[in-house]
């Protein structure tokens, strides 16, 4: 399967990973490693970014896994630039998915806020993967500030409710130039092998995986999904008929 | 007559009532099911009066299932970890149920600020990166310049700096807020006007609306958490958790950039303390209380502290609670200084903070010790 290129990285994986919600960094350990994921995205409020030995930061194979410092609490755009530059000063990462979440319950993005972020810290030269509402027009103009991908919730964050937005990320992915990565409600790795037929370029999960009874198991199932899904994709799938196409036809008989 | 104790006012939730105790005993087990039967986690008052009622009690294990599995997707299987640092027990209000009351007679102890960041060196070393500090009214020497000086050197330790002190003008909380200060707890007591008059006997405190209203300078501040609560034990604990409620899902609306947390504080032995209580909650009404918030709440912190026993903090960690206080002193200088001051209560759970993360691990829970970043405050 063709590669995902997302600035100067390629990768073999769709399906990036969360690592919140887990009851202990071994499980979330073993989660990313049967997701198959290299894309892990870790909450700077949860972690020393400086420390390497943090106990998070420890449990992630950085040698297969790109890691992805994400912003989520900050409530405007100010604050994700500063946590952002933060976590540069002190790590030497240029990668952020930026997340400006000012409603602590929903955690829906605030895309004015979110696209005064993003272009700041483009011109700062960071590698900026914003998370925003399915939004067709802020992820074009997102793109057009230069962010690597954008990254349309498919419903609220952690309401595993799945492709709540579909109309609104087709178009999305119809219109995009950077690779659209599905993040946020999907609950069933059915949600995302619907998510990669559609045409996106990834998923992002987490609470499904996270806080399911077995988080490895759910992970190699999302992995499978996300596969299943894309090779759909690449496939070209069948149209569809509101009509019954008969494999016998009816009128088969009549001859021009 | 601000704006949310006028909405209590229009829904007889400051003062409570024989007629609203009818009705919360009227309702039958069928309409809880029926409210059982509908997604959790959205609020309102119907809702919350049948899952508070005797009814409900019937059925707690099956909202407890509920609560647990919300809790679960909203949160994760995680708990966070707080510890609370007394730096006064000075105190210039008369209440009666408190061991701080200023008509006892006592040493009271007061922290320099380089005792009170000794004791947070302290708790730091055990791992927590959340403190919560805390002090009587001692409104000539825990000033905001204290806090805001306090808050500075606390940071070097700590991600989250919250306070539970006396109420503060908005400015004050500014102030605070501008120091690296993102949370505020406060508990209103009781909701209940009577009730409150009669424990608020004399001081600054007694002013029930001043109290009320403190809340929403809190948020206007900027700050980022609320914690509320009622001593529980005070009043009707039933009607208390109604007008709790509706206090969160006003400031819920109006401050949605701040979350909103449910504390539990039970009345508890406290030195000085003689006071008898008609309305004490038992362990089993507690733990409906909270599952029931939770059951409208979905993204509220359910926080439960050393006041509870061991063994209830190790069931209620499955429940719905999402952040733990642990190895607590409740008074200054208790984590660093030899000679013991006056607590303000006597805790329940007296187990170190590694023995209640090791629980926390057997219960399938990660303790997290940091969720915040300074930087967020700078």
């Amino acid at each position: 399967m063709e590669k995902l290129k997302i600035a100067d990285k390629e990768f073999t994986s769709r399906l990036f990973i969360g690592t919140g919600k887990y009851s202990s960094n071994a499980d979330m350990a073993k989660a990313i490693d049967a997701s198959g994921s290299e894309m892990v995205t870790v909450a700077l409020r949860r972690v020393d970014i400086r420390n390497e030995n943090d106990d998070m930061l420890a449990a992630v194979d950085r040698d297969r896994c790109v890691l992805l410092p994400n912003t989520s609490g900050a409530r405007d755009g100010e604050e994700a630039v500063r946590l952002a530059r933060l976590t540069r000063a002190a790590s030497g990462i240029n990668w952020v998915k930026l997340e400006v979440t000012p409603d602590p319950y929903y955690l829906l993005p605030d895309g004015g806020e979110t696209l005064k972020a993003a272009e700041t810290l483009v011109n700062d030269g960071f590698v900026v993967l914003p998370y925003i509402n399915a939004d067709p027009i802020l992820a074009k103009k997102l793109q057009d500030v230069g962010t690597a991908t954008v990254m349309p919730l498919a419903s609220p964050i952690g309401s595993n409710q799945g492709l709540t937005t579909r109309a609104a990320i087709e178009i999305i992915i119809e219109q995009a130039t950077v690779p659209v990565v599905v993040d946020a409600g999907l609950g069933l790795p059915s949600h995302a092998a619907e998510a990669m037929e559609m045409g996106a370029d990834a998923v992002l999960v987490n609470t499904a995986i996270a806080t399911a009874g077995d988080p490895a198991a759910m992970a190699e199932a999302f992995k499978l999904a996300t596969e299943a899904g894309r090779t759909a994709y690449l496939a070209g799938k069948a149209a569809i008929s509101k009509t019954a196409n008969a494999s016998s036809p009816l009128t088969g008989f009549l001859r021009d | 007559m601000s704006e949310f104790a006028q909405i209590l006012r229009d829904k007889k939730l400051d003062r409570q009532s024989p007629d609203t105790s009818t009705m919360i005993d009227n309702i039958t087990t069928d309409q809880v099911r029926r409210h059982l039967a509908q997604p959790p986690g959205r609020y309102s008052i119907d809702r919350l009066m049948a899952l508070l009622s005797p009814a409900a009690s019937e059925l707690l294990e099956e909202m407890a299932q509920q609560a647990r599995q919300l809790t679960i997707q909203r949160f994760g299987r995680t708990v966070q970890m707080y510890a609370p640092l007394y730096v006064s027990n000075v105190c210039v209000n008369s209440c009666l149920y408190c061991g701080f009351n200023c008509q006892t007679e006592f040493s009271r102890t007061r922290l320099t600020i380089d005792q009170a960041v000794k004791d947070g060196k302290v708790i730091a070393s055990e791992g927590f990166r959340h403190i919560l500090l805390v002090s009587g009214e001692d409104t000539k020497y825990v000033t905001n310049d204290y806090l805001a000086e306090l808050a500075q050197r606390l940071r070097e330790d700590f991600s989250s700096v919250s306070i539970e002190i006396y109420p503060l003008d908005e400015a004050g909380y500014k102030n605070c807020f501008d120091a690296g200060i993102d949370g505020v707890t406060l508990y209103q007591e009781t909701y209940d006007r009577d009730t409150y008059e009669r424990y608020h006997i004399a001081g600054p405190k007694a002013d029930y609306d001043q109290r009320l209203d403190s809340y929403d300078r809190a948020a206007r501040a900027g700050m980022r958490r609320l914690g509320l609560g009622v001593l529980l034990g005070l009043a009707d604990w039933r009607q208390e958790t109604l007008a709790l409620a509706e206090h969160a899902a006003y400031l819920m609306k109006k401050y949605w950039r701040s979350q909103v947390s449910f504390s539990f504080p039970r009345l508890r032995p406290a030195p000085h303390v003689a006071e008898e209580y008609e309305h004490l909650v038992g362990e089993r009404e507690l733990v409906q209380m909270m599952i029931a918030l939770r059951l409208c709440f979905a993204d509220a912190g359910i926080v439960l502290s050393t006041r509870e026993s061991a063994e209830l903090r190790n069931n209620a960690v499955n429940l719905c609670v999402t952040r733990i206080s642990a190895g607590s002193k409740t008074n200054p200088g208790g984590y660093s200084e030899e000679d013991d001051s006056t607590e303000q209560f006597v805790i329940a759970d007296d187990r170190d903070p590694s023995e209640v993360a090791k629980m926390i691990k057997r219960a399938g829970r990660e303790a997290v010790w940091k969720d915040w970043d300074t930087s967020f405050t700078a």
